[in-house]
């Protein structure tokens, strides 16, 4: 069964006719041409797919596109400002926060929209105090960012790019 | 994936008339469990009705105390809502050890409840389940039985329930409103899932058809004193292995009044009953914790790789109350 949506991709509006079983992961890999969103597990446990959705880090492997119409979507890709690298990007490189560069768009999208979480006074699970301001820890970074898994263990470099991100 | 229609509701009365009048129906929120078991040849619909564009979106103080929660908020918005983190710390701490930052912006509070409670074997469907095929037999029991169910469990269905917020919930007196063909109603929570008995295929009291609008919290003074522990394989972003909901009032040393649930350990989030009646009137002391908790899990029937669990449930109760006790004096 076909639908018909449209999404805003990275900045430009895109129409597009799909099968209602399309994942909005396949419906931007495979129907727009967008890559830079990793199918990994495809089951919502590896996190390489994830985007920016309206504005809040959100997996795509298991969110129907059909479901999404009108939604406007930013991609790793798309935080560039055209030549001009996102300070995480910057920093993902600067810190050497990736090997093989597999999970690297997801874990930067996560990132970002994880700042913002943070921004926003956002609790996590190890936050102590629920209704004090947070402290951008090392184990904050980590807890916020378990969702997004790197099979070559790059976390290291990983935490350390998030956390000088985070103070640029 | 087999092919569905797809529509999107224009109000929860028609959605609940087009599910309950198509057997195949379901309704759809954020999809984070529906379709990957979708995916998994679990659950094949033949029509998905979109609810989460209707206006159940909002968390609202009740005129006579508590809070009202919309069935469409999502979950990082319910764990970061300053009521909830300020008078449910229970619930805030809940939501924030179940899955991942990113589906938490995406995942429901009425599809985090309706989450199937399940095992690797209903998820894999080359093996007999009685849960994903009724009477086809039960792969767990003389299999790999690790993370199931310590409690309630039945001769059919060893699987346990995965949320942690229904275990928040459990412990707080939630109750989830259900819009049905005849009307509206009220149910508990602790009402609101089944053991599995003989008919494991039923995860919940819900009939087909019937949608969550709202989970609504009475006022309860004790859970401003309340906190959730997960004891899980990994650090984040995994399972309970056990988990335990608690709310404590103390005064002059003695417990007043307490709430307390489990999970990980059945089919339900657990509610603690038989500890809390032993822990009211008793000396806040890790003797009545010990105590309560053993008489929680006096009827505990582990199987052949979860026999942890039990002292891991007591374990971990007397850890949170002693917690929550501290908490008190300060």
């Amino acid at each position: 069964m076909d639908a018909r949506i449209t999404l805003r991709v990275d900045g430009a509006e895109r129409q597009l006719t799909l099968d209602t079983r399309t994942t909005l992961l396949d419906a931007l890999r495979d129907r727009l041409g967008v890559i830079s969103p990793k199918k990994g597990c495809d089951h919502g446990q590896c996190g390489s797919c994830t985007v920016l959705l309206d504005g809040r880090r959100a997996t795509t492997c298991l969110a129907l596109a059909v479901a999404h119409d009108g939604a406007a979507i930013t991609t790793a890709q798309g935080l560039a400002d055209g030549g001009l690298l996102h300070p995480m990007q910057r920093a993902f490189i600067e810190h050497d926060g990736f090997q093989c560069g597999y999970c690297t768009p997801g874990q930067i999208c996560s990132a970002v929209g994880m700042l913002d979480e943070v921004r926003a006074g956002h609790p996590s699970h190890v936050t102590r105090d629920l209704c004090g301001p947070i402290a951008l820890s090392d184990d904050e970074i980590r807890e916020r960012m378990s969702g997004n898994l790197c099979r070559c263990g790059a976390y290291v470099n990983i935490v350390a790019a998030i956390r000088a991100a985070a103070a640029s | 994936m087999s092919p569905f229609e797809y529509e999107r509701a224009a109000d929860a009365a028609s959605a609940v008339a087009r599910v309950a009048g198509r057997p195949g129906a379901a309704f759809l929120g954020a999809g984070t469990n529906l379709v990957d078991h979708m995916k998994l040849g679990v659950a094949s619909p033949d029509l998905l009705v979109d609810v989460t564009r209707l206006p159940f979106d909002k968390i609202e103080p009740l005129p006579q105390g508590g809070v009202r929660i919309g069935a469409g908020v999502r979950n990082s918005d319910l764990a970061a809502d300053p009521t909830v983190r300020r008078d449910y710390p229970v619930l805030a701490q809940a939501l924030l050890a179940g899955a991942s930052g990113q589906l938490r912006n995406l995942a429901t509070t009425a599809g985090n409840l309706l989450q199937r409670t399940r095992c690797v074997y209903f998820q894999d469907v080359t093996t007999p389940c009685n849960k994903r095929a009724s009477g086809s037999g039960c792969s767990a029991i003389g299999g790999y039985t690790r993370d199931h169910a310590i409690l309630g469990a039945s001769e059919h269905c060893v699987a346990t329930h995965p949320s942690d917020m229904a275990v928040a919930l459990a412990a707080l007196d939630a109750t989830v409103i259900v819009l049905g063909v005849t009307g509206a109603r009220r149910v508990a929570l602790v009402d609101f899932y089944r053991l599995p008995g003989d008919a494991p295929q039923r995860d919940t009291a819900l009939a087909h058809g019937d949608l969550i609008t709202a989970v609504e919290l009475p006022a309860l003074p004790l859970a401003g004193n309340s906190a959730y522990r997960k004891v899980r394989d990994r650090a984040s972003y995994a399972f309970a292995l056990v988990s335990v909901a608690a709310a404590l009032s103390v005064e002059s040393g003695v417990v007043r009044e307490a709430r307390m649930a489990l999970g990980g350990v059945a089919h339900k989030p657990w509610r603690a009953h038989r500890a809390e009646a032993a822990l009211r009137g008793a000396p806040a002391s890790e003797e009545s914790f010990r105590r309560a908790a053993e008489a929680e899990l006096a009827d505990a029937r582990p199987l052949r790789d979860n026999a942890f669990k039990v002292s891991m449930a007591r374990n971990t109760m007397v850890a949170v109350l002693r917690d929550l006790a501290r908490e008190e004096r300060r």
